[in-house]
């Protein structure tokens, strides 16, 4: 068990882990502030290295062929993701990842199993019951994952299966994968001699089973309510690296995989309380299905003002407060540089300008602002709900674009709707409201929505980028 | 390392996580949460270690894999998560 640094003591190891995970906290504390962010990553990034460098060093590498093919592999095929990637398809490539970190605590654990088994040493009960856990979370990240990029990238459709069928098969996977981690940790001697090694195939049963869980955890799940996804299975890569710390006896993969596991967590909580909808309720709810598809006609009949790019630029030359308030629609037309070129005009010209983000808007925590960030938005200029609401009474227009749900007034006025009690953007108390849509269609939660029949509301249809184009064009047409 | 010495780890680790993410503003919650899935990648040293030690063919195998795919979260999250900050940092100069 010695490597090149083998002849020292294993407290060195250790200390060189401890340090590894004060780099990790530090890397997150500092990501409180964007001026700091990138200072933080590479302070994370450093731990990483660090780690993996005493790792290779300490212990014996029988195969040093193979683990540096992995590395070589495994780093160029990261760098070519996240590098060629465009910045819509952001949310599936970080779900991608994640699954990739949850498959590969699943295999070290099954491996670590492989490995004690080999040296002839009895397997202890707190190895395969962590063991157990360990593949059971890793299997669903990774499967889970993929179907959610896949998703995500449009390639996978909607669930076969009727909801029922889905939670019962969810319920039988389950105790499939539970029963195989029973028989791994109790290892009940129905087979007699030897009792150690005909067990070792029910972890990969086990696996299996929790595979099959998790894409058809996923499958039913619909856009809208990815975010909550993401951020969940983000908590799980790091609870299944933290599960395989135990397997391990490691103690910086306990620590980072916590702090991941933590991470996600909080971030599924904030993205469930902004939609005011429960976990399970998004796992297992699924949303409209049994909306009573409430005549749209009878609202939208004759209430709906069309406008048109003109018109709204002659708005904006009056206001001396405007609100925007993008959703996934300006993802999906990649609107986001039309949308930040307006926002300098009107910045330009004095007029006071920000932007209203929805936690939930978009696929993935932190979307919107992720993409206004690539095209150069101040981040000042991001305002959070609770920030913005206060200030509509006091804005002039609001401009909404490719956005629904996250300003469908019924939120706070209708207790049946699906979407009753979810904190909503309350444009119309601006003075005008222009609503930038492809069509009059509902959005994810399948109803309509009274905010475009208000008098001070009106659309203009069309696509994002287009429609953004258009403003930025006349725009400049009209005050240059 | 005792079971229970992991578990007081762990437990410590989920409050110092709770105490450092919940200050985190929204703006930075994609980035955040490539940085975070990156950390994740830590599973990394366990897939070196049964990677290296080759004990049988089918425990390298699966240590082969597992680094290849923990390597690609390492690298790809951080990599990705720089990308986000350096274009938050520039927005934020001007």
């Amino acid at each position: 068990m010695a490597g090149v640094l083998g002849g020292l003591p294993e407290a060195v190891l250790q200390f060189t882990y401890l340090v590894a995970a004060v780099l990790f906290i530090q890397g997150l504390r500092d990501m409180t502030h964007p001026r700091t962010a990138t200072r933080g990553n590479a302070t994370s990034a450093g731990g990483m290295f660090l780690a993996v460098l005493v790792t290779v060093l300490w212990f014996e590498i029988l195969s040093p062929v193979v683990l540096a093919a992995g590395l070589l592999v495994g780093g160029a095929v990261g760098v070519w993701l996240a590098v060629s990637v465009e910045t819509t398809e952001m949310p599936q490539l970080v779900g991608l990842f994640n699954g990739f970190g949850g498959g590969a605590s699943a295999l070290v654990a099954g491996a670590e199993l492989i490995d004690v088994l080999g040296t002839g040493t009895q397997l202890s009960v707190g190895l395969t019951t962590t063991a157990a856990i360990a593949g059971i979370i890793g299997s669903v990240t990774f499967w889970g994952s993929l179907v959610a990029a896949g998703k995500l990238h449009g390639v996978v459709g909607d669930s076969p299966v009727s909801p029922n069928a889905g939670h019962a098969l969810k319920g039988l996977f389950l105790l499939l994968a539970v029963l195989a981690g029973l028989f791994l940790i109790v290892r009940p001697d129905i087979f007699g001699q030897p009792p150690v090694t005909p067990w070792l195939p029910s972890y990969w049963v086990l696996v299996a089973a929790a595979s099959v869980l998790g894409v058809f955890l996923v499958v039913p799940i619909g856009g809208a309510d990815m975010p909550v996804v993401i951020a969940l299975l983000n908590s799980y890569s790091g609870l299944a690296a933290a599960t395989t710390g135990f397997v391990l006896d490691n103690t910086v993969l306990i620590i980072a995989g916590t702090l991941v596991g933590a991470s996600g967590l909080i971030l599924t909580v904030i993205m469930c309380d902004s939609m005011n909808r429960s976990l399970r309720n998004v796992l297992f709810g699924g949303l409209g299905g049994e909306t009573e598809s409430e005549d749209m006609d009878e609202i939208y009949e004759g209430q709906i003002t069309e406008t048109s790019p003109e018109e709204v630029v002659m708005l904006m030359e009056t206001t001396q407060r405007v609100v925007i308030v993008p959703g996934y629609g300006m993802a999906v037309a990649q609107a986001q540089h039309a949308v930040a070129e307006l926002v300098g005009l009107l910045d330009e010209n004095g007029v006071d300008v920000e932007f209203g983000i929805h936690p939930v808007a978009g696929r993935m925590p932190g979307h919107m602002n992720a993409l206004l960030a690539e095209a150069d938005v101040p981040y000042e200029k991001m305002r959070e709900l609770e920030e913005v609401n206060p200030t509509f009474s006091q804005t002039d227009l609001v401009i909404v674009t490719g956005a629904n749900d996250v300003v469908n007034p019924k939120a706070n006025t209708d207790d049946s709707s699906p979407i009753a009690g979810m904190p909503v953007l309350n444009v119309s108390e601006a003075r005008s409201v222009v609503v930038n849509k492809r069509s009059l269609s509902p959005g994810f939660s399948g109803i309509p929505n009274p905010l475009f029949a208000k008098d001070n509301a009106s659309m203009l249809f069309g696509d994002a980028k287009e429609s953004m184009q258009a403003l930025v064009n006349h725009y400049k047409e009209e005050t240059s | 390392m005792t079971f229970v010495e992991n578990l007081t780890l762990f437990v410590l680790a989920a409050f110092v996580g709770y105490e450092v993410i919940t200050k985190i503003p929204t703006n930075l919650h994609t980035p955040l949460m490539s940085g975070a899935n990156a950390i994740s990648g830590i599973t990394l040293l366990g897939s070196v270690v049964v990677a290296g030690s080759g004990s049988t063919t089918l425990a390298t195998v699966l240590g082969f894999v597992a680094v290849v795919m923990a390597t690609i979260n390492v690298v790809g999250g951080y990599l990705v998560s720089h990308f986000m900050l350096a274009q938050f940092s520039r927005g934020g100069r001007d």
